[in-house]
């Protein structure tokens, strides 16, 4: 290949303190690779914040703010606003046109900072929030969250005699988000990286808040070997345990349709937050994920 | 090092030399390399840089995961023991 596939620029810095084999840092690399360098971030609370920025040093390159867990998409839509005003009354960077990209894990996204992003959505900002999915609070020591999957075992769903993982569903956090009417919602995986690249420049093109979700494998978490993390990806779009779709202005479309979808088992046997289920319970949950893929079509 | 008002006056200045964390340190044949830009796009430290048209790995901050090995189609990459 002699054409250059991928812009070179880093809006990452090397030397942040995440884990090897993170997840979240591809994912953030691939985004802002899309976006480019006028880009403004803010990050909830969360394993993002934790590894990027130990005081005194910041990996990132673009200008970025950190706030609290709750209020990522709240001060998302402020920036946003402010860039508006000052562009209009000021002529302030008047033929600029300025990404705003709130990122936030699962736990401040589906659980603790819905509400705002759920105000934010409906507002009609022109803002893209990316819910960076590792399916727990990885942050803090592996808690469920409202993402966390049937059967995982975390810390505060542990496997024993009685339970065996968890007992809810993951909450769909694309659809509630398409639910509320808004212009460019779409799944995403740190696997395919042309596919989550496309959807956010589309996003950012896009007048108007968008949302993608992208599941990110998380080493420490879902404790596989950190060489996994891209072929974890792989298999659950592959294994239909998570689709990747798009909804653009209400059309919905998958972006990618795997051949034939992959028995779940080689998904689940790499992962030890699984190691417990049994052959009755894989059964269980591939019957529950047939349903799901049936329902979006795939 | 503390500035007033805790302002960090250089973006990206993470000069924190994570390469000291490997295990296994991937080894890059640049004679197999097709550039087909897999490892650099998956690379969570931004490690793998290209330098005269072929892509190089920065052991300062490479912590060793291999995704890199994983991932490469025509297996230009190897890893090895990390040697102290």
């Amino acid at each position: 290949m002699t054409e250059k596939q991928f812009p070179r620029e880093e809006y990452l810095a090397s030397g942040h303190r995440g884990c090897a084999g993170c997840g979240a840092a591809i994912i953030v690399r691939q985004a802002l690779k899309a976006a480019g360098k006028d880009t403004i971030v803010v990050n909830a609370t969360g394993c993002l914040e934790v590894m990027t920025t130990p005081y005194p040093e910041t990996a990132w390159r673009v200008p970025w703010i950190h706030v609290a867990f709750e209020n990522a998409a709240a001060a998302a839509s402020g920036v946003e606003r402010a860039i508006k005003v000052l562009q209009r009354k000021r002529k302030k960077y008047a033929n600029k046109k300025i990404n705003v990209i709130a990122f936030g894990g699962d736990g401040g996204t589906a659980d603790i900072g819905f509400q705002a992003l759920s105000g934010a959505m409906e507002r009609g900002h022109n803002m893209l929030y990316i819910m960076y999915d590792n399916e727990a609070y990885m942050n803090t020591g592996i808690q469920r969250s409202s993402s966390t999957p049937l059967l995982a075992s975390t810390t505060t769903s542990p496997v024993g005699t009685v339970i065996k993982g968890e007992d809810r569903p993951k909450k769909d956090m694309a659809m509630i988000i398409a639910a509320h009417g808004v212009p460019y919602v779409a799944t995403a995986c740190l696997s395919y990286p042309e596919d989550f690249m496309n959807k956010v420049k589309k996003a950012c093109e896009i007048e108007g808040p968008a949302f993608i979700h992208a599941l990110q494998p998380c080493t420490t978490g879902w404790k596989y070997d950190p060489k996994y993390t891209v072929k974890i990806g792989r298999l659950a779009v592959e294994t239909g345990v998570f689709p990747l779709y798009e909804i653009k202005n209400g059309e919905f479309k998958i972006t990618y349709r795997p051949l034939k979808r992959k028995p779940l088992n080689e998904y689940v046997k790499l992962q030890k937050r699984y190691r417990h289920l049994t052959d009755k319970d894989i059964e269980m949950l591939q019957k529950y994920i047939d349903e799901r893929c049936k329902l979006l079509g795939l | 090092m503390v500035t007033v008002g805790t302002i960090i006056y250089e973006p990206g200045n993470s000069t924190n030399k994570t390469g000291s964390w490997r295990v296994f340190k991937p080894i890059m044949d640049k004679d197999k390399c097709v550039m087909c830009e897999n490892c650099f796009i998956f690379c969570p430290e931004g490690c793998i840089k290209e330098k005269d048209g072929k892509f190089e790995i920065d052991y300062d901050y490479c912590k060793g995961c291999l995704i890199c090995v994983n991932e490469c189609p025509v297996k230009a990459i190897s890893s090895i023991r990390e040697e102290k």
